[in-house]
């Protein structure tokens, strides 16, 4: 009785989270025009079609390179901060913190609009630098965070045997440090990447003609187009971001730093 | 006594405003194997970063080999240290553990090869160079982290509590590598311990520091016999130490006639210098262990317990029963207030 109230509760929760993705899979394989489930017959034209659509593909460019250069920005901030906090007793080390932290707390709608109106509008920040600014810094708290954690289990005499072998403080951070936290650093670019590439809220309202990230993009396509594509494509990215957390799992066990 | 190898004069070292270490003055001679040791909080570890470098003076001088190098930074000062926890590269192999200063340097790859490679035979790790730390026994890695700072054959070699982190057996062991390194190589070494014992075992001259300041400095024979103060004779192991007041043993519980003229402020007796079955006065024994080649006693005496040893072919005593003892003169130790 206790087994099958345990398994009862597995299953649920299993039906939850995969059962959306399984009822896109199959509604983006759909022979009909329009999107539904079950589908009508099956067929493989709408992924083909999702190719073809030229928006996707160059909505699909923008926010892979947000993703990308938002990351790695990220981390070029978020590495040295993270080290910085770690290593040194800062005077207001708890408010940089909550600074850094702050852009998950703060809703992603009003980070957007907050740097509508005071970057793009009255500075004449392109959106596509705008949007670059946001994912930025939407990213660095987890690439704060998780840098932190892999930094706090690397005790800070590795680096003075360093330093005492010849080392400058430079090279001891670059030969000693870094190689000890690259899987940290490596899981927040995944962590980040992943984050950036599904935002929604942010992105809102700092999309204009011709600059959209995808997530944006199939948005306004579903409001005019009720096709299955957008289901064929959310579950391409969705099996993107599986291969992606899969091979980091293969490759250095992603899962221990998040 | 020849000239200094290593000199600290006038070292105050602080961290913000708390002095560690007020004016400390010490020389320490070329080939020297010598010992800082205090309780925690003494100061001694924290003279040891100053003299690697890690730690900044706030005043005074620290010179090595003639060489002013109280500025110097702690990577152009040649010295090597050994941390307590080792702080080995665990992302490298053995090898490249003992290599990474020498690569540092530049130095062409087959010298490279061939020091590392005799740095790790003198510590006895042949054959392990492909092991990264994480795969090596305690004992390994401490050996490994001494390798990695000899082949960059330093002036003076620090070692952090050398032993501390190591099972009885692999003390002892390391004990005499570390004696026989420092006979092979030469290099002047400077530890820090907690451990009057393993300071005793392997140092030429100990440094014995209290509140930042040298209590006592002297070669182990020195310390263990003759100490001059009632901090040195506690930490050497003089267990019952009191006043000597007007032809009186006093103490914090109360007092005793003495049986002959005091010559100091304090007297103080060993375990093994109180006679237990005879003598003039009467305590009752409050606890008893076996301890092999003696007997321990606690004995309940009007200046509190004193700890006695007694032979073991002498009848044991029960709990609880009066017993005779004495605090000869010949085994009291003399000390200053």
């Amino acid at each position: 009785m206790k087994n099958l109230t345990a398994w009862a509760i597995i299953g649920a929760t299993l039906t939850f989270l995969i059962g959306p993705f399984i009822i896109i899979i199959f509604a983006g394989a759909s022979a009909g025009e329009a999107l539904a489930f079950p589908p009508d017959g099956l067929s493989l034209r709408w992924y083909l079609k999702v190719f073809t659509i030229e928006s996707f593909r160059q909505s699909f460019v923008l926010s892979m390179g947000l993703a990308v250069f938002g990351t790695l920005a990220a981390l070029l901030l978020g590495v040295p901060a993270a080290y910085a906090l770690n290593r040194y007793d800062l005077p207001g080390a708890e408010t940089i913190r909550t600074i850094v932290a702050s852009p998950i707390i703060v809703p992603g709608i009003i980070v957007g609009l907050a740097l509508l109106r005071y970057l793009v509008i009255p500075l004449n920040f392109t959106v596509t630098m705008a949007l670059f600014l946001a994912h930025t810094a939407l990213v660095l708290p987890y690439a704060v965070r998780v840098v932190s954690s892999s930094l706090n289990n690397l005790r800070s005499d590795m680096e003075e045997a360093a330093v005492l072998l010849g080392c400058s403080r430079v090279q001891a951070f670059t030969k000693v440090v870094l190689p000890n936290i690259r899987g940290g650093v490596l899981a927040a670019f995944i962590l980040g990447f992943v984050t950036s590439f599904n935002q929604v809220p942010v992105s809102l309202f700092l999309s204009g003609p011709g600059v959209r990230t995808l997530p944006i993009d199939m948005l306004a396509y579903m409001e005019i187009t009720y096709d299955p594509s957008v289901a064929a494509l959310s579950a391409l990215l969705a099996f993107m971001s599986l291969a992606i957390v899969f091979v980091a799992e293969r490759l250095l066990g992603f899962s221990r730093y998040v | 006594m020849s000239e200094p190898f290593v000199s600290l004069s006038n070292l105050t070292l602080s961290y913000g405003d708390t002095v560690a270490v007020p004016a400390l003055d010490l020389d320490v001679v070329e080939g020297e194997l010598i010992a800082l040791l205090g309780p925690s909080g003494c100061g001694k570890t924290t003279t040891m970063r100053a003299i690697a470098g890690l730690l900044s003076p706030t005043s005074g001088r620290i010179s090595i080999d003639g060489r002013d190098v109280t500025r110097v930074a702690a990577n152009k000062r040649g010295i090597g240290l050994v941390f307590q926890s080792y702080a080995l590269f665990p992302h490298l192999s053995a090898f490249e553990n003992v290599a990474f200063g020498l690569r540092l340097q530049k130095l062409p790859e087959a010298e490279i090869r061939s020091r590392t490679e005799a740095g790790i035979a003198t510590v006895g790790l042949a054959g392990f160079e492909g092991r990264k730390p994480a795969e090596m026994s305690g004992g390994q890695q401490q050996r490994l982290a001494l390798a990695r700072s000899l082949v960059m054959e330093p002036k003076v070699l620090l070692l952090d509590e050398p032993l501390s982190n190591l099972d009885a057996r692999l003390r002892l062991e390391m004990r005499t590598e570390l004696q026989r390194v420092q006979k092979k190589t030469g290099v002047t070494m400077v530890f820090v311990t907690h451990d009057q014992a393993e300071a005793l075992a392997l140092a030429d001259r100990i440094v014995l520091m209290k509140d930042g300041k040298i209590e006592q400095l002297g070669t182990p024979h020195e310390l263990y016999a003759e100490p001059a103060t009632a901090f040195a004779a506690e930490f050497m192991g003089f267990e019952n130490i009191f006043r000597a007041e007007g032809g009186n043993l006093v103490s914090d519980h109360g007092q005793m006639p003495l049986g002959f003229a005091a010559a100091a402020p304090m007297l103080a007796w060993r375990p093994s210098g109180v006679v237990v079955g005879e003598g003039p006065f009467r305590g009752t024994v409050s606890a008893s262990s076996f301890a092999g080649g003696h007997r321990e006693y606690v004995i309940e005496t009007p200046l509190g317990p004193i700890k006695a040893d007694a032979p073991i072919e002498s009848a044991e005593v029960p709990l609880g029963e009066s017993v005779a003892f004495d605090l000869p003169e010949t085994t009291a130790r003399a000390l200053a207030a």
